[in-house]
């Protein structure tokens, strides 16, 4: 888990690859499970109604999470399946790949779960992770207006976050 | 350039069948395994209801801090995947190569019961094999 230093809280974007818009939708979660945000931009097929889905997309993670500490074959001490771990402990994971889509994950060291679904032929989006979360802390968390752990509805992030996942390739 | 750390085969119903660790640290035991088994066949079926198009078959590729996990699964729904370094490449050859191996000397078998756990010499030996041309490089550190 990279913790992120102070001096780079607003870096520039990443490189844009490609032009077009690969991205088929956004989560971002809470530590508790609260889904604070949900964007979507392309996505023809709902399987179930928003809060399930929600519930399942924070669930999956959850199970992977543990998956990924439990499985790890380079570290001796591992924990049971199913032990909850604080952000940043255990081997975690950052993304998985299914022949229709890509999902991209990141969590904060407060526990702050970004979750990008992109085209399944996206290369490493780590880095415009790391983008968001500054986009995140810029405009919601810095918002005097913000009460944490409460759905985010502004503008401006909205705008921001729009703008910045079509240029994504 | 590949390093295989294990190698799991669950049947249709999330049961695993067979289990193979290649030099992974920290030892898992049997029920670790068939847990792990059981949890990746529904986040399996999970990651299918998510999609956000239609069509979709599962994991094929997941990317962890430490090691990636391949998955290949069967039309009549058998799974296989191997855990590896990070990077590693052409491990869905491998696997179609396992799963070839898996009907040769797993199915052709007249003593092998399906669903059941696998138990069969032949493919233990031609496994080995075909694994360890992969895991030279390992091997050699």
């Amino acid at each position: 888990m990279q913790f992120f230093g102070g001096a780079e809280i607003n870096p520039s974007p990443p490189a844009v690859t490609a032009s077009g818009n690969n991205a088929h939708m956004m989560y971002i979660f809470n530590r508790n499970g609260v889904c604070l945000l949900y964007r979507e931009w392309n996505r023809p097929l709902h399987t179930l109604n928003a809060q399930q889905d929600h519930k399942l997309m924070f669930g999956l993670l959850f199970s992977l999470k543990s998956l990924t500490a439990k499985m790890d074959p380079t570290s001796v001490e591992k924990v049971n399946l199913g032990v909850p771990q604080l952000p940043g402990q255990g081997c975690s994971f950052h993304s998985f790949r299914t022949n229709t889509y890509k999902l991209s994950f990141m969590e904060t060291p407060s526990g702050i779960k970004i979750i990008l679904v992109t085209h399944p032929r996206t290369g490493d989006l780590r880095e415009s992770l790391k983008y968001i979360y500054n986009l995140y802390v810029e405009y919601v968390v810095k918002n005097p207006l913000y009460t944490p752990g409460t759905p985010i509805r502004y503008e401006l992030f909205n705008a921001a976050l729009d703008q910045y996942v079509r240029g994504l390739g | 350039m590949a390093a295989v750390y294990s190698l799991y085969i669950i049947n249709k119903s999330g049961g695993l069948i067979f289990y193979k660790d290649y030099g992974s640290a920290g030892r898992m035991d049997t029920n670790d395994s068939l847990r792990l088994a059981s949890l990746w066949h529904s986040m399996h079926a999970i990651s299918q209801q998510l999609s956000p198009v239609a069509g979709c078959t599962g994991i094929e590729l997941l990317e962890a801090d430490t090691f990636d996990l391949h998955c290949f699964q069967s039309l009549t729904g058998t799974k296989f995947f191997v855990v590896c370094q990070p990077g590693t490449q052409h491990m869905e050859i491998l696997l179609k190569h396992i799963y070839e191996l898996y009907t040769d000397y797993v199915l052709k078998n007249p003593f092998y019961e399906m669903e059941m756990p696998i138990r069969c010499e032949l493919f233990d030996i031609n496994l080995a094999q075909a694994v360890q041309k992969d895991r030279v490089v390992l091997l050699g550190r």
